[in-house]
């Protein structure tokens, strides 16, 4: 049951929206629902929630299960941290039909913890669907100039790759012993080589577009720059990671063979993406695609490291899901607080942060070398192991990638020196004090960003069964 | 024990939060009390650690695990031993120096800013600790990478001035190019022998394990690492553009320690180093070209500091001479004598800049030596320290590490004279140029000339002592001493690796160099007693003046090409190849859409009806598997 309210809150409280017109009753119940997931969240990291499990769809033989482990709970707690953080740093945002604004961010929070919950292949589709429909809506209707086009490439490509992943789901459901969803009863299911690198293909297509994979990624940069800040936030911080999760959780386990076979190529990908997406990161002059680009890059390396099946490349994807999300979600929220107060993402435009608002500054400076994975930041214990399994499965590829950890650093000081160095600029004259709780959101996460910098056993501890799972058969 | 080694970190990390989160509270007073304080606190627990390990050795204290995985294990220690300790000392010592210098240097700052001055100065003496202290090459790396993050943060400290914020990215990048070759280095580590803590990669054992191609590509790479962190060809362009920072930290950072710290890391590595003929042969190569090409260039320079700072390249190349040669603790006896004198110019050119109203260009000065009495004769003495003059403590750590190279090649030894002879030219150069002869600046400046207050003269004098004298740790035997260094550093370093010459010979090198150093500087006197340079006229001199033009063939062979690249691939390939792929796609979609449109009948019905056939196709085709009909069958409503 305690799994269960993870899901509900969320959803009741989106329905709860829908009749509340009053914005501090609506900021009131989405930040009181966030805040009550994130509290659970934290409690099932140190308690051993048991499974959830009912009949669902008779019919399909498809049962409602949702099953905790260190994989899931450090998704959870990731999702359960962003949603908060998100609405707290972005309550004083204006936007029109907020109830709806926010009812529909709460769905999607409902679906991206379904789908790390869930243990069962049909529900995780539902889940997976469930996530990304109120983002179509989101992003057409309160995105950008250009948000019906790179909605409807955003939707139509995403929703491809699902349909991929639907008919794989659908493929190994049929060579089960007692034709069920469930991931025991699939993992029987021994599929030969052939067929496991059919239905490979068929999942990791989907997953590859949601990380995104080179060459796979266009939609990205366009839906990260098109969407509200806030869902961007959403898609950046948490969703990308859904992916990855993927591999994770099905594609590792249930097609060991194709998985390995398919490692050269899936890498040799990854690290061409890695270079190219550092490459056009440093010609960026809008802030948000800048981080879109440094993120395909980042999660390039996350993949790349998966498939070397390099246990420590594992250990170094589990934590970095969390640490990347943070991260992430730092930059974004202070690019919005820069969008919302002086209505520019140009950087051009930009400079002078530092003399303007030196708090908003050294936070800006912060997460910037979170994001080049500076030691003593979350980020370089993953990357550090991350880098380490690419290593002992190639050595060129390793230094090819590491090009990045330069590269890295050039777009990122170049980000920092145009938008908070320099004179302060006409623009930037506008620039207020942020929100006080923005502030603490920020401060909190950075927070985040150094604890589990200095002292990552936390994080290692979490997922520890995962990794045993992954690799001790 | 523990608990004082932890605190020498700790102090200076304390500092940080102190200063850096106090920023608008704090007075002046309280800041610059508290930082300076803080090091002091540090230097006195350096000082107990390092007596601890004159009685009882080295000492390895545990706190926590880093990293502790099924596969890898990173334990966070740290070591104070012969190499360490003596490092803590030079680092917290210099520093208290250096801290007091700033509190008055800059005295001009606001409050905040004056915060952020000092807690960034605190960083870099924690992340500088942590890079000597650590057991193990990661958390070597950790100080090594926090060491650049600070260099980065104070070049760029007065950040809304362009040029000092590029010239402080440039710093960070070309770091971060030596850094991979590090990061690499320490993957290699880990995949051959699982570990990286210096108590089992540095011993017989571990080296027995590797191949030589190994050792020699992990040295490689842990050499590419030091490069960018000490300047060496061809990662030393950053270091002239870093004096775009405020001056003490050119003579903290930029001078006395970080920079050494790739000589650190070669001197801990030693044994491996020792183990690769070829990376030697490289590390001595590179180290003698970088200090004759700074030399080179020093000589025409005008700017104070940029002529300190292009001598600083040229002093870092002799230690990496002599870590080539085998002559390691050469190579520590020079780091630690250079951090006294160079941190003294430094100290000594801020002092002039101070008074000058901070202009920097020598041919504006002239005369100061009865202005600044104290600058003048302290700034001499450190001039004659670097010049190699005995009994001065430059010459005995510079005459080892020639000796060394003698040994192992006569070539290196006349090229490091003809360096040391360089040297003692562009330093005299400096001096009479600056303090000597009539003074060149304006009348207002002049008017306003005066010598700087106590917080700035007496790290001057106390530095100008311990150049004078440092020599007398490592005396030759030759000259009756018993080099305490050098006994100091066995256990680090083993029984000297050089060979040894004839006391015959070694006097007469020793002669030659001082000889040759003296006359260099006999002629900078004679020449710019009087006056100072002109426009610079023949070619050579352009050449010189303009550092041999390397920045200008970066840019075009290296950062102009890539910027294109990226805007190539920005422009060209993503916005058309990749994304035309994509919207080709859609659109071909779209046109057979509007073809077969005609199946569009409005009923629902009819469009589940297409989804499942397709479906079905598909999974036909690609699975070639007939299942799905039975599947199908399965789902229909049996009535």
């Amino acid at each position: 049951m305690f799994l269960l309210t993870l899901l509900l809150i969320p959803v009741i409280a989106a329905i709860l929206l829908l009749f509340v017109h009053k914005q501090a009753t609506i900021n009131a119940i989405t930040i009181g629902a966030s805040l009550l997931v994130l509290s659970i969240a934290i409690v099932i990291l140190n308690v051993n929630a048991a499974d959830f499990d009912e009949q669902w769809l008779p019919l399909l033989n498809s049962r409602f299960v949702l099953h905790t482990d260190g994989l899931a709970k450090l998704l959870v707690l990731l999702t359960a941290i962003s949603f908060p953080a998100i609405f707290i740093a972005t309550q004083k945002n204006e936007t029109s039909q907020k109830n709806i604004f926010n009812s529909l961010l709460l769905f999607t929070q409902a679906g991206l913890l379904g789908v790390f919950l869930t243990a069962d292949a049909l529900a995780f589709y539902f889940f997976w669907e469930l996530a990304l429909i109120p983002v179509y809506f989101l992003c057409s209707i309160w995105g950008g100039e250009k948000r019906i086009a790179v909605t409807f490439k955003f939707f139509i490509y995403t929703f491809l790759g699902s349909l991929f992943m639907l008919i794989g789901i659908v493929y190994l459901y049929m060579h089960t012993a007692d034709h069920s969803f469930a991931i025991k009863a699939l993992l029987e299911s021994r599929l030969t080589a052939t067929q496991q690198n059919s239905v490979f293909a068929l999942f990791f297509l989907a997953f590859a577009i949601k990380m995104p994979i080179f060459p796979l990624h266009t939609w990205q940069p366009d839906a990260y720059e098109q969407s509200p800040t806030s869902v961007t936030m959403v898609l950046s911080a948490v969703m990308v990671k859904m992916g990855l999760y993927g591999v994770i959780r099905w594609l590792i386990p249930l097609f060991p063979i194709a998985f390995a076979g398919h490692a050269n190529l899936v890498i040799t990908l990854s690290v061409i993406g890695i270079i190219y997406a550092s490459f056009i990161a440093i010609r960026q002059d809008d802030l948000k695609r800048l981080i879109a680009y440094s993120s395909i890059a980042h999660i390039g390396l996350m993949n790349a490291a998966l498939f070397t099946q390099k246990q420590i490349g594992a250990q170094g994807v589990l934590i970095q899901l969390f640490s990347h999300g943070i991260n992430v979600l730092g930059l974004w929220i202070i690019a919005d607080i820069i969008e919302q107060q002086t209505g520019t993402r140009s950087m051009k435009a930009m400079g002078g942060l530092a003399k303007k608002q030196p708090t908003l500054a050294i936070l800006l400076v912060g997460f910037a070398f979170a994001n080049i994975a500076l030691p003593l930041t979350n980020a370089f214990v993953g990357e550090f192991l991350m880098f380490n399994a690419l290593f002992q499965f190639n050595v060129w590829m390793a230094a090819l990638a590491g090009v990045s950890v330069i590269l890295a650093a050039i777009y990122t000081l170049n980000m920092v020196q145009k938008v908070a160095y320099g004179e302060v600029g006409d623009l930037m004259q506008k620039m207020n004090t942020p929100s006080k709780q923005a502030q603490w959101v920020l401060m909190i996460l950075l927070a985040i960003v150094f604890i589990t910098g200095v002292y990552p056993q936390f994080l290692f501890t979490i997922t520890a069964d995962t990794l045993q799972q992954m690799f001790v058969k | 024990m523990k608990i004082i080694i932890a605190f020498i970190i700790l102090w200076p990390l304390a500092g940080f939060l102190f200063n850096g989160l106090g920023r608008n509270i704090w007075s002046k007073k309280t800041i610059a009390y508290k930082a300076t304080g803080y090091i002091l606190c540090s230097f006195i627990m350096s000082i107990l650690a390092f007596i601890n390990v004159q009685e009882q050795g080295a000492l390895t204290v545990h706190y926590f695990d880093f990293i502790n995985t099924a596969s890898l294990k990173i334990p966070f220690d740290f070591r104070v031993d012969a190499l360490s300790s003596l490092f803590l000392l030079v680092i917290t010592g210099v520093g208290t120096l250096i801290h007091l210098y700033s509190t008055a240097y800059m005295d001009s700052e606001e409050a905040p800013h004056y915060a952020r001055y000092f807690a960034y100065l605190n960083l870099f003496i924690f992340s500088m600790l942590l890079l000597v202290l650590g057991d193990n090459y990661v958390i070597m790396f950790i100080g090594w990478e926090g060491v650049g993050l600070c260099s980065y943060l104070l070049i760029g400290y007065w950040f809304t001035n362009a040029t000092y914020n590029y010239a402080a990215k440039k710093a960070f990048v070309m770091n971060r190019i030596g850094d991979l070759g590090f990061l690499l280095a320490i993957f290699w580590l880990v995949v051959k022998l699982g570990t990286v803590s210096y108590g089992t990669v540095l011993t017989a054992e571990s080296l027995a394990k590797l191949s030589t191609a190994d050792i020699t590509a992990i040295t490689l790479l842990l050499f590419v690492g030091a490069m960018g962190k000490s300047a060496q060809i061809p990662l030393y362009t950053w270091l002239p553009d870093a004096m775009a920072g405020p001056t003490p930290v050119s003579a903290l950072i930029h001078a006395a320690t970080m920079v050494t710290a790739g000589i650190y890391m070669i001197t801990r590595s030693n044994i491996l180093f020792s183990a690769s003929e070829f990376t030697q042969h490289v590390v001595a190569i590179v180290g003698i070209s970088t200090a004759l090409l700074a030399a080179t260039i020093a000589i025409k320079q005008n700017d104070i500091k940029k002529v300190l700072a292009y001598s600083t390249v040229s002093q870092l190349g002799y230690m990496f001479l002599g870590l080539g040669v085998g002559a390691y603790s050469g190579a520590v006896f020079h780091v630690i004598t250079h951090a006294f004198f160079k941190a003294l110019l430094f100290l000594g050119a801020g002092s002039v800049i101070h008074a000058m109203h901070h202009e920097q260009d020598i041919r504006k000065m002239g005369g100061l030596k009865s202005k600044l009495p104290i600058t003048h004769i302290t700034f001499l003495i450190g001039c004659i320290a670097i010049a190699g003059v005995p009994p001065f403590s430059g010459f005995f750590s510079k005459d080892e590490i020639l000796a060394a190279a003698f040994a192992k090649s006569p070539i290196y030894w006349v090229l490091g004279v003809i360096g040391a002879a360089m040297t003692a030219f562009y330093m005299f150069r400096l001096y009479a140029t600056t303090f000597l002869g009539q003074f060149r600046g304006t009348q207002e400046q002049e008017h306003h000339l005066h010598e700087s207050p106590t917080a700035m003269t007496l790290p001057l004098i106390l530095l100008a002592v311990a150049s004078a004298i440092a020599g007398a740790i490592g005396v030759p035997e030759l000259m009756g001493g018993h080099h305490w260094l050098s006994h100091q550093l066995v256990s680090i370093v083993g029984e000297s690796h050089e060979a040894h010459l004839s006391a015959t010979t070694e006097w007469i090198l020793m002669a030659v160099s001082v000889v040759i150093a003296i006359i260099a500087l006999l002629i900078a006197l004679s020449i710019y007693r009087k006056k100072a340079d002109g426009e610079v006229q023949t070619p050579l001199g352009k050449f010189l003046y303009n550092k041999w033009y390397i920045d200008e063939l970066y840019d075009n062979i290296i950062v102009n090409p890539l910027h294109k690249l990226a805007g190539f691939l920005k422009e060209v390939v993503e916005k058309n190849v990749i994304d035309g792929l994509v919207n080709g796609t859609g659109k071909f979609v779209q046109y057979s859409a509007r073809k077969v449109r005609l199946i569009q009948s409005g009923q629902v019905g009819y469009y589940i009806l297409w989804m499942v056939l397709s479906i079905v196709l598909l999974f036909l085709l690609w699975f070639n598997d007939l299942s799905i009909l039975t599947f199908l069958f399965k789902l229909t409503p049996k009535s």
